[in-house]
Parts: C-alpha cells; structure tokens; sequence
C-alpha cells in the first residue's frame, strides 16, 4: 500500500499539519536516498516548499526553500560563476533540503568543508509546529547557539526544515585530476595522505576500482600547472602519476541498483583505513583520503571490523544497522534533545 | 549597565561546606582566598567584575568529572573558564559559582600527520597549538588575535575566529572532536574522522554554546599544511563606498584571498600615529592577502590589481618582500592598540551582508555624532564581521552608559540590514540582553532546550547569553529544588 503523502504550500501549512498531526511522519524530499528503516507512517513531501529567496552573489550567499531540486540551485549558481563548495551528491530528484538533513558530501570536503561548514542559516518546524530561525545569511555568526549545525545531517529528526542559507563559493576557473592508476585502495591511503599533508591545496583525494587513487587541484591556471608538477615529482614514489580521468569525481557515490547485495558507508581515520579495508572486500570506493569507504556486502551481512575510531553504516538494505553502536550517553542525549524538538515523537524512522 | 541575577543565597550559606567538599575531593587545586580569587573576578570584559565563591584548577578529564559531579550533588552553579580574555563577559563568574579554569591542562595528546590532526588537553593555547606541530609543516588555521593567551577550550565555547577565516573557517569548521563533561560529571566523546559522529551532529552545536553546555577538556583540532608562502597588499581610496564596492569585485570575480581587512580613516589616523606603518592618509584602506607559492602569489595579486585599478585607489601597494608585508600588517595589527592610546573603548563585533557595507557606515556615522563619542572601523571586510570601536572616558561619570547605549544602536542597525549582534566575540553578558532583537522568543526557546537536554538544572554558566527575564523561568526552576546535604 502506498503511503499516504501530505504535501504542504507554505511554511504556514506545513506547521498546522506538524500540529494538527496525530501519527508518525516522514519528512521527504525527493526521496532519492532514504536510509533502511526510514520512510515509515504519512509522508510529509517538501517538493512544493520551492525558490530561491535571495542570492547576493558578491557576497557569497544564497538562501534556497527546502524543496527546491538540487539541479535548479546548481543552475542558478552557475549563471553566476559559482557554486556550492561542498560538492552535494545528488541524482535526479534530490531536494537541497534533503542535502542538508543529510549533510550530503563530495570529495571537496577535505578542503572546502561538508554541507553543514556552507551552512549558515536555517528556518524549520518543529515537532510542535513552531517556526524557529537560526543562524542568518552572514557566514560569521556566533549569536546564540549554532542550531544550524544540529539540523545539518539530522534526517528529519527534528524537525522540516523549510529554508536554507549557503555561503557560495567561485567555481573554479581551472581543474586538474592526476592519478596513480597501480595502486590498490590500500596502497592509495599514504598517496592521498602525502598529497593531503602538503602545500598543493588539494580539493580531492580518493580512490575507485580501476582507476586507482586520483587526486584533483583546482585554481587559477599557472597555480594549478605548478602545484601538479610538484606534487607530481613527490607522488612518485607511490608509484607512475598519469593524468585521470575528470569524469571519475563523479563516480564516487556508489551506484546503489543491485538489490541483491547492501551498501556500507564507513568512517574512519585514513591511517586506520588499510586495516579496515584488510577485513573488507575490494571496496566501492574510497574518499575524504581514505575517510570515507563505500563497500558492498551481501545481503544481511555484519562486517567484522577491527576496533577503529569511526563508525559504518549500512545505508542500502533492509534493516539498519551501526557499528559500533552509539555509547549510551551519546544516545541519551539524542534522545532528550529529540524529546525536546519532537515531544510527541512524531518524526520516528530510527535508522 | 549589565545586571546580574542576585546569587544564590543557599549557596553562599553554604560556603564553607561547599570549599571544604572541594578541598577533600581535590587537595591542592583550590583557590579560595579573596587575594588570589582576584585574578579570576573578571574577563577582558573588565567594566565587570565579581568575586567567585571557590576556583578550582583542575589536572585531568577525571578530577573535572568529580569536580562537576560534586557540584552537580551540591546544586552549586559553575562558571567554567579558560585563559579569560573574553570580550563579551562569557567568564566572568558570579559570586555563587565555583570557576573551573583548565589552564593546568596543557599537554599535547597526539599528533597525526597522515590523519592532520592533533589532540590536546583544552586549556593549551591557540598558538602554541599551532607550535606544536610547526616542525612538520602544519598550522592550526582559526587565528584570533588573542592567540599567544586564549585556549583551545575558549575558543571551542566562543567559536572563536581568526584574520584567516575567509579561506579557513572558524572554530566550528575546524574541531574534529571534543571529550565533553556534562553537569552531572558524566564524560562523552563527540564528533570523529572528518568531524562526523554516529548520530546527530552534537559536537556542531557545543562548539560556540559558551560554556554552557559542558566543560571541553579534550579537542582533536585538524590541521593544514603550511602554505608555500603569503603577500599582502594595501589599497587606499578616497571613499569607504568605494573600498566596499572593490571588495565585492574582488569576490565577484572568484577570488578568495585569504584576508580583506578594512580600516576607516580615524582608524588610519590613530594607527598612523602610533605605529608610523607609512599609511596613506585617505578615507579607508584595504589589506588583501593571497597565499601560495612565488608564481600563484603573482597571478592572484595582478588580478587584484586590475579589479582595483577600476576603482581608481588613491594609493596600490603591493608587497614585494617579507619586510614590505611586515609593515603593512604593522598597522592593523596595532589598531586596536592605538585606540587604547586615544582612550577607554568598547569593541563591537556584529556582522552584516557585505552588501549593506556603504549603508552601515553611514549610520555609524550618524550615530557617532548623536552620542557624541567617537568611533572608529576596522574590520574583516570579506565576511562582514565589523569591529566598530567606540571611545570613551571610563573616568567620566555616564560616559560607559552611553558608550554602551550607542553599542546597542550599532548592533540593532547591524541586525536590521539582515546581520546579527556577534561575529566571533560570543554573546557572554554583554550582548545577552539583546538577544530578543535578533530573535523571537520561539527561537531562543528553541536554544534554551538544548541546555534543558545538557544541564537540565542549569549549574552551567546559567545567567549568560539569553536574556535574564526570558532564562528566568528556567534559572529559578533550580533555586526551588533542595539541594543534597553537603
Ligand atoms: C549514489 C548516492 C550515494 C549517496 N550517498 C550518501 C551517503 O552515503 N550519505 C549521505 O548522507 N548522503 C548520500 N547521498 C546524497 C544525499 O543523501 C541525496 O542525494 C540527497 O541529498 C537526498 O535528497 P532528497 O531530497 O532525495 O532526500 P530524501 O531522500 O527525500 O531524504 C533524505 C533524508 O533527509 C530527510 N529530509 C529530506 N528533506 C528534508 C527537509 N526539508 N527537512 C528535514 N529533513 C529532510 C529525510 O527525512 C531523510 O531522512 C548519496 C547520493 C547518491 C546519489
Ligand atoms: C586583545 C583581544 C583580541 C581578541 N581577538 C579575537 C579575535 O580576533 N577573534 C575572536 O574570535 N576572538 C577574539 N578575542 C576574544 C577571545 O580571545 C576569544 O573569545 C577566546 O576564544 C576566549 O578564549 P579564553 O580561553 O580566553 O576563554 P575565556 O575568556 O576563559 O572563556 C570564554 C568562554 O568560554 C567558556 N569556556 C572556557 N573554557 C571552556 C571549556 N574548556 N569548556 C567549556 N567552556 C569553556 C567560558 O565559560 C566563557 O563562556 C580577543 C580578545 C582580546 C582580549
């Protein structure tokens, strides 16, 4: 049975649903990367909360509805030679607030930051139906406390955001990928680590099965061609640099058709990360340096990972699942601050 | 005038059974006699003062964990604090509160090359983080000017930032994770690789809660590499409007430098005169950085100077070695020390939409003359944080009040053109009472929440940031409950 969908106009509308709400509620966006155990009771579609409100391109600034598609703010954006730093991952559908409820990521992170660092401001409904601000549109801003951050990657828990500000950033005029194609996901993490530790100004670091480690820089042409031959001469010892494949940053989300088999997504520090990955098949991917690591699993499959300092999740599958669980104070404090944003509980999907 | 909430009167009925619990749990870490409490009366917020009723110097994660737990059991209100040089009043104790000051915590835990980070105890200082990991070709990026004094800790409750933030962030952007001690003395780790917990980003919202919400004891910070080399340039012109319209053009035509610093003619003139930096002497100047190595350096700053050149400055001046970017910076970097020569100052710290940069100098302006005080900008120019200085005669009786009532009109002015009250000073006692023009009551409701979830008896540092009558509710929730027999 289909679930049934509620899909508000306004702000206003939304908060007397949330308000007049008596069973569980799904916040949605273009529902293009739902976690296993979400997407339960009415749904609560954002796709019509749309339009940019304002953009200030001199002043790096955007401030977006939820709803709007993903695509229409790159658009936007790059009629003005910009863009958003952080890189967000997103397929057909996506909603810039669904990036934002899951502080979705690419590889500029390592040097631009995550969705939640371009974050600056916020509006959101509660539980109880109340529209709350926070932050603004000025990327410095320590007034209060930052509940900006506490939305970014809070999946709907607590609360629909409505509107967005992003601090934008240039695009970059030029763009360079090297790559070291012998190497192994393993052998990639000292490469990525090297090009990482030094002063290249690095704005990607990952790896994909054939096409070994790839490394990107971006900038003004003369910074580019001098900072790759540098970088170039101290990559050599990892093995042969070639020039890569452009097209490959866009790979690095892994594509999640195959029903048969669930999808992973772990943290951890790069240094740990060939340990990880020797109890692990050959992984999808790995980004963020080795931070990240995207493996597929058959189905229902717990991995048996060593002790290490992050976490994995299974993002593709049928129940939800993390290793190591969250420490029991962590989840208190979770729970209380949900308690206190959704008394009644109404946001549920516990992944 | 800021005011207090009176204190607690259970509390100091108890003072002796409160520093002879302290003194058992922790011998040899309690500061109790009024001469030596002193130092610890006030922040650099120094117009306010208040004698705490114990501090206590802590070594470890542990001995703070028993000595919030103590507290926690005693209902005694703790103010915690780090090297003190906030400006908005953020550690400054009330005379019901234990101070804990972490400037005994000090070491360095590890340092990572491979991952970029380092971990060290939160009462290390900000620059000497920086130096810990020096010899490796790293730095720690958020610079705020206070770095030889202010500690990793204060910095993560104020979310301080730095002249570099434009390229590198702030605190927020650049703290991977924190070990946390709640009220009750109970010890979480936060965040992870990347910054990232399990869950909810719980770490996001410590970092700039000002003290609120626990005692940082523990930070794993990330590090960068050192880049190749950094130049400035200087940019003179004969109006503030045009200097706001190049900074745009800067940023429009996708150039980040790593700093824009501005600095209006009083400004330029106090500076002039205490430091000979060489300035021009025009309306307002800029200093632009760029970094990167020798042939980048070249690139970025003739791209800024063909921006420039169309704005017609009075005066381009582009540093061609480390002794011509030295005395360019001289002048900045004594600014705030030549305002303290022309008198007692208030230094403001709201930010705007650099778009609205023409329209709040003017009402600066407006407002300076109708108090009848001077005031003088310099400021971080590529993110709108304003550091209006206000300058006033402490010894003249009413002029603080007033010095202070023309800081309010300013920062309402900065909120009104879509800006807000604090860019990295923290809100503390000084802007707490102002808090209601930034927001609705929904909003700080929402905040106060968070503190219900971390300290639900609100011990932690209670009487800052929101203002008094809109926390009272929650502050005298406490009051009524029976504290445990000492
Ligand atoms: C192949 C691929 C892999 C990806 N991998 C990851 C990954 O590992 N981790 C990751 O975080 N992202 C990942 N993403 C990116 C990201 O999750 C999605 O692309 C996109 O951001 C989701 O947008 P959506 O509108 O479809 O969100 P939805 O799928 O509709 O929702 C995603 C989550 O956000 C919540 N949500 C949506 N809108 C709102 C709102 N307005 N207010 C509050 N909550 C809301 C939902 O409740 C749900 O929990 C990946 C994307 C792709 C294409
Ligand atoms: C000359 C001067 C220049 C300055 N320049 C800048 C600047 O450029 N940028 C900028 O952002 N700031 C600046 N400041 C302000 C100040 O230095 C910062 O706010 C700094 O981060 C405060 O650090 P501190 O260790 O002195 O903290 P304190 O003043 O001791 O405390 C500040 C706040 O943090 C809380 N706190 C302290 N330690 C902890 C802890 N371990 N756990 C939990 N809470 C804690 C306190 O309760 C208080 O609320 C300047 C100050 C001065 C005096």
């Amino acid at each position: 049975m289909p679930p049934e969908i509620m899909r508000p106009e306004t702000e206003g509308q939304l908060a007397d649903l949330i308000r007049g709400a008596i069973a569980p509620l799904s916040i949605t966006g273009g529902g293009t990367r739902p976690w296993p155990g979400e997407g339960g009771g009415t749904h609560l579609d954002m796709t019509a909360l749309t339009g940019v409100t304002l953009y200030e391109p001199e002043a790096l600034t955007l401030v977006v509805r939820a709803g709007t598609p993903l695509e229409t703010v790159r658009q936007t954006l790059a009629a003005e030679g910009q863009m958003l730093a952080f890189e967000p991952v997103g397929r057909d559908g996506s909603t810039i607030g669904g990036v934002a409820a899951t502080n979705a990521s690419g590889p500029r992170r390592v040097q631009a930051g995550a969705a939640r660092d371009a974050m600056i401001g916020v509006r959101f409904v509660d539980g109880q139906g109340e529209v709350i601000r926070n932050g603004g549109r000025v990327m410095k801003n320590v007034t209060g406390y930052d509940l900006v951050k506490l939305m970014a990657g809070s999946r709907g828990r607590l609360g629909a955001l409505t509107e967005i500000s992003f601090r934008t950033a240039p695009l970059p005029p030029v763009t360079l990928t090297l790559a070291l194609p012998d190497l192994d996901a393993a052998a990639a993490i000292p490469a990525l680590s090297s090009a990482l530790g030094g002063p290249y100004d690095v704005s990607g670091a990952a790896w994909l099965p054939g096409q070994g480690a790839l490394i990107r820089l971006e900038g003004l042409a003369a910074s580019v061609t001098s900072r790759a031959a540098d970088l170039t001469d101290r990559l050599q010892a990892h093995g042969a640099v070639t020039e890569g494949n452009p097209q490959a940053w866009l790979l690095l989300c892994p594509n999640t058709q195959d029903p048969q088999a669930d999808i992973w997504r772990i943290t951890c520090r790069p240094s740990e990360a060939p340990a990880v990955l020797s109890h692990l098949p050959e992984p999808l991917s790995l980004d963020w340096g080795g931070a990240l690591i995207h493996v597929r699993l058959p189905a229902d499959q717990i991995p048996d990972l060593p002790h290490f300092s992050g976490h994995a999740r299974r993002i593709r599958g049928a129940a939800p699942a993390l290793h190591p669980a969250a420490d029991p104070l962590t989840a208190r404090l979770e729970r209380d601050l949900r308690a206190q944003f959704d008394p009644r509980g109404l946001f549920g999907g516990d992944a | 005038m800021m005011q207090m909430p009176p204190p607690d009167p259970s509390v100091l009925s108890r003072r002796q059974a409160i520093t002879d619990a302290l003194n058992a749990a922790l011998p040899g870490a309690v500061i109790q006699d009024p001469a030596e409490t002193r130092a610890y009366e006030c922040d650099a917020l120094s117009a306010y003062r208040c004698a705490p009723l114990a501090v206590v110097l802590p070594r470890s994660t542990d001995e703070v964990s028993r000595l919030l737990r103590l507290c926690h059991e005693l209902r005694v209100p703790v103010v915690p604090r780090g090297a003190g040089t906030s400006l908005a009043g953020g550690s400054m104790p009330t005379a019901d509160a234990v101070v804990i000051g972490l400037s005994r915590m000090t070491d360095v835990l590890e340092i990572s090359a491979p991952d970029r980070q380092i971990r060290v105890q939160a009462g290390r200082t900000n620059l000497s983080v920086s130096g810990a990991v020096e010899g490796l070709g790293f730095f720690y990026a958020p610079d705020p000017s206070s770095q030889l004094a202010c500690a990793i800790g204060g910095n993560i409750a104020m979310n301080s930032g730095g002249a570099h933030c434009l390229k590198y962030g702030v605190t927020t952007n650049n703290l991977l994770g924190v070990t946390l001690v709640l009220m009750d003395g109970s010890v979480v780790e936060l965040g992870g690789p990347m910054g990232e917990g399990p869950g909810l980003d719980l770490l996001g919202v410590v970092c700039g809660s000002e003290g609120q919400l626990g005692i940082v004891t523990e930070a794993t910070l990330r590090i960068l590499p050192r880049p190749a080399g950094a130049r400035p340039a200087l940019i003179g012109f004969d109006k503030a409007e045009t200097a706001g319209a190049c900074v745009a053009a800067i940023i429009r035509a996708g150039i980040i430098p790593v700093a824009i610093e501005f600095m209006d003619s009083p400004c330029i003139k106090a500076t002039e005169a205490f430091a000979h930096a060489g300035y021009p002497d025009c309306e307002a100047l800029l200093i632009v950085e760029v970094e990167g190595t020798p042939p980048e350096i070249d690139e970025q700053l003739a791209l800024i100077r063909d921006i420039a050149m169309r704005f017609d400055p009075v005066e381009f001046r582009e540093s061609g070695s480390d002794d011509e970017s030295r005395r360019i910076w001289l002048g900045r970097k004594s600014a705030f020390g030549a305002m303290g020569q022309m008198g007692d100052y208030i230094c403001l710290d709201g930010t705007i939409p650099v778009t609205a940069l023409p329209r709040v100098l003017a009402g600066i302006g407006d407002l300076s003359r109708q108090y009848g005080l001077a005031v003088a900008n310099v400021f971080h120019a590529g993110d709108g944080n304003m550091h209006p200085l206000i300058i006033y005669d402490a010894n003249a009786p009413g002029d603080l009040d007033r010095a202070e009532d023309l800081g309010a009109d300013i920062l309402r002015l900065c909120v009104e053109v879509g800006g807000c009250l604090t860019g990295e000073h923290g809100v503390g006692i000084e802007k707490r009472d102002l808090m209601s023009v930034q927001f609705d009551p929904a909003d700080l409701e929402a905040q106060m929440r968070v503190k219900d979830a971390f300290d639900p008896h609100w011990l932690l540092n209670a009487a800052k940031v929101f203002p008094l009558d809109v926390s009272a509710p929650r502050r005298d929730r406490r009051l009524n409950r029976t504290p445990h027999a000492a």
